[in-house]
């Protein structure tokens, strides 16, 4: 990632942009005040008391993983690997989604926990609890950072803003819609950002893709440009076989399908978070599968652009000019008049602010509820809770300013994050799923695979890739094989560590395990829930198949 | 509700562990569900607004904007998808109005089949 874009990048912004820009501030900030006076116990601070409705609750999912991070990062990675992009949606995260829905959400949702590790805590006790919570409070202030930094850069590129006034404006208009509002607010946010978001890339898309000669002008050109394989989604990923990504074909479905997305997916609280906040069991269950549907379309308005960039700027990536992070600030301005213009900066801004918002929503829940209520400062009553929350808030906004310029080492952000994400998630899904089915599965079985498996990743990247004794061609196909080994690593330890080890009794397990429910907790059907089209495993099992669907047209 | 002696989020000796009974207590007094506006509310009306203003930069279109965006009028064409969208959303709103949450008494009476021991095991 550049330290400054190129200074051309700079966007031929008017009034009416910034007007569009500044009713979009308006309007969050509304929404935090509005949302204040619903938060009266620490479960609607947290969880908006459990009852929003699934198509709420289902876009917030996907706008919260829709971050700035993620729309410049795999326009980015269109650019620079291709068509392979796709691999991150359609083996990636559709399958996961779905998983997380249909087979985890009830353990998730069943069990009335607020947040992933507290999972943990019922089901393996406090010393893999407190190690999640601890790493995924790290994490996330170190991702908002992330965010951070990169909306810096973005906006002193297209807008002239000097880095901190991007860093103060957005983080404070963060940090004060979630004080306000709390989990509620973020979401409600969410859900708008995700419209705005859409307003701004579609027409770009529409306009870009006019520009290279539609669909078939950018498949010629790059086919021409790249050789056959680029714009193909499995096209040279025969092992053993040389293509961009440098990952072949059983990496990309282990690695990134199975190792790496569901640890993401299924774990990563600020997603889940969402679909802990739906009004019923069923709700939850579809919020990740309703976000499937979106998320299998949104390669076309991300992972387009970053094609049509490299038909426009031939060099991007290439040396010291534009960088394939550069690829849809450059479309905006060659493309975009005045007006979408300025939609199109808002949804990019809002991005970021989507991004931001899911790690500070969820930073301050594991922070409040796991470890300060947890283990430092029990037993008070539940407006303590609410008032330590909104602190925490703002130290977690604050924090993720400090940590903006870690970012700045590695080349491409997407990159970064992944890395981030193989250490931290894949074993607690590797520790997750055995738990979930293995009764006999111990306390300290849960701690050590845990650990295991994420120094097992860390050695594997750091030591054996970066330090150059294994040879994989790239940064992508170093984490997708280092995600293996976390699940793998992970796994033997549990393997080996339990039978070794005492379970935890049965009866503490209610809910937590397949088999076994939670007394007093089972739930009547909503009025309607019998609908066909609101039927998990229709909606699941639909989104598997469109999204395997949409392979057809890259595969031959 | 902890004793500390078990760790946080109180025992979990007893069958209904008591961080789920604490939960339960909590929806009941949750304040969400009857004091949260409806977010289709706030779609609607800002994607009016944003419909409006853009639909009339795409009015008054000028040439050198036209052959930036390669000739379509993107200005009007994303306003009146953005005025369509919003409108959507308010006429949804008003077709299927929010839910009132439900009364004390009916929370009552629909969580007390919860309260009934469990004959599934």
């Amino acid at each position: 990632m550049p330290h400054q874009l190129a200074q051309d990048l700079r966007l031929p912004t008017n009034l009416l942009d910034y007007a569009i820009l500044a009713i979009y501030f308006i309007v969050v900030l509304g929404v935090g005040f509005a949302a204040r006076r619903s938060v009266k116990t620490s479960l609607d601070f947290f969880l908006s008391g459990r009852s929003l409705p699934a198509w709420v609750t289902g876009l917030a999912f996907v706008a919260a993983n829709l971050g700035a991070l993620e729309i410049l990062g795999m326009a980015a990675n269109g650019a620079q690997y291709g068509v392979y992009t796709v691999h991150w949606y359609w083996v990636g995260a559709i399958p996961a989604m779905v998983f997380l829905g249909l087979v985890m959400m009830p353990f998730y949702y069943g069990s009335r926990v607020r947040s992933v590790p507290e999972f943990l805590l019922h089901r393996f006790g406090p010393s893999s609890h407190l190690l999640s919570a601890i790493l995924f409070s790290a994490a996330s202030v170190l991702i908002a950072g992330v965010n951070l930094y990169a909306l810096a850069i973005v906006l002193e590129a297209l807008l002239g803003w000097p880095q901190w006034v991007s860093i103060v404006v957005s983080g404070v208009f963060v940090l004060l819609y979630i004080t306000l509002g709390g989990l509620s607010s973020a979401i409600y946010n969410e859900v708008v950002q995700f419209f705005v978001i859409l307003a701004g890339l579609i027409p770009l898309t529409i306009v870009g893709l006019k520009r290279v000669g539609g669909w078939s002008g950018l498949y010629d050109s790059l086919t021409g440009a790249k050789g056959d394989n680029f714009m193909t989604a499995w096209g040279g990923t025969g092992i053993g076989s040389d293509n961009p990504l440098g990952a072949n074909w059983l990496t990309i479905v282990l690695g990134l399908g199975f190792a790496l997305s569901f640890g993401y997916w299924t774990t990563n609280f600020a997603e889940v978070q969402r679909a802990l906040s739906a009004k019923n069991l069923s709700a939850a269950k579809r919020t990740p599968l309703i976000a499937a549907f979106p998320k299998i379309f949104i390669p076309a308005i991300v992972v387009i652009p970053g094609l049509i960039a490299l038909v426009i700027a031939p060099n991007i990536g290439q040396g010291d000019g534009l960088q394939y992070n550069d690829a849809i600030p450059l479309l905006m301005r060659d493309l975009l008049p005045n007006g979408v213009l300025g939609v199109a900066v808002t949804g990019l801004l809002a991005a970021f602010m989507a991004g931001m918002a899911a790690n500070v929503s969820s930073f301050n829940t594991v922070f409040t509820h796991d470890i300060w209520r947890g283990y430092l400062v029990k037993d008070r009553p539940d407006e303590y809770y609410v008032v330590t929350a909104r602190v925490v808030t703002a130290v977690g906004v604050v924090l993720g300013m400090g940590t903006a310029f870690i970012a700045a080492t590695f080349s491409n952000i997407m990159n970064y994050l992944q890395t981030l994400f193989s250490f931290f998630n894949v074993p607690l899904f590797t520790v997750f799923i055995i738990g979930m089915f293995w009764k006999r599965m111990s306390p300290a079985a849960g701690f050590w695979g845990l650990l295991a498996g994420t120094v097992a990743a860390m050695i594997n990247y750091f030591w054996f890739y970066k330090g150059g004794l294994i040879d994989i061609p790239s940064d992508q196909g170093a984490n997708f094989v280092s995600a293996i080994i976390a699940f793998v690593v992970g796994a033997i330890v549990v393997l080996i560590v339990t039978p070794l080890t005492k379970p935890r009794p049965v009866e503490q397990l209610a809910g937590l395990v397949y088999g076994t429910r939670s007394p007093g907790l089972e739930e009547l059907p909503e009025a309607g829930d019998e609908a066909w089209y609101r039927k998990p495993a229709l909606l699941g099992w639909g989104a598997i198949i469109l999204a395997a669907l949409c392979y057809i047209p890259f595969s031959f | 509700m902890t004793n500390g002696t078990n760790g946080p989020h109180g025992s979990h000796d007893s069958a209904a562990a008591d961080w789920q009974e604490e939960e339960k207590e909590l929806e009941q007094r949750s304040a969400s569900a009857a004091r949260l506006f409806d977010v289709r509310r706030v779609i609607g009306f800002l994607f009016v607004i944003y419909g409006l203003l853009v639909t009339l930069a795409g009015l008054f279109v000028s040439d050198e904007d036209l052959m930036k965006a390669q000739e379509i009028n993107i200005n009007l064409w994303t306003g009146l998808a953005m005025l369509a969208l919003g409108l959507f959303f308010l006429l949804w709103l008003r077709l299927s109005p929010t839910v009132p949450p439900p009364s004390a008494e009916e929370r009552e009476r629909r969580s007390a089949p919860r309260e009934r021991p469990s004959h599934g095991e």
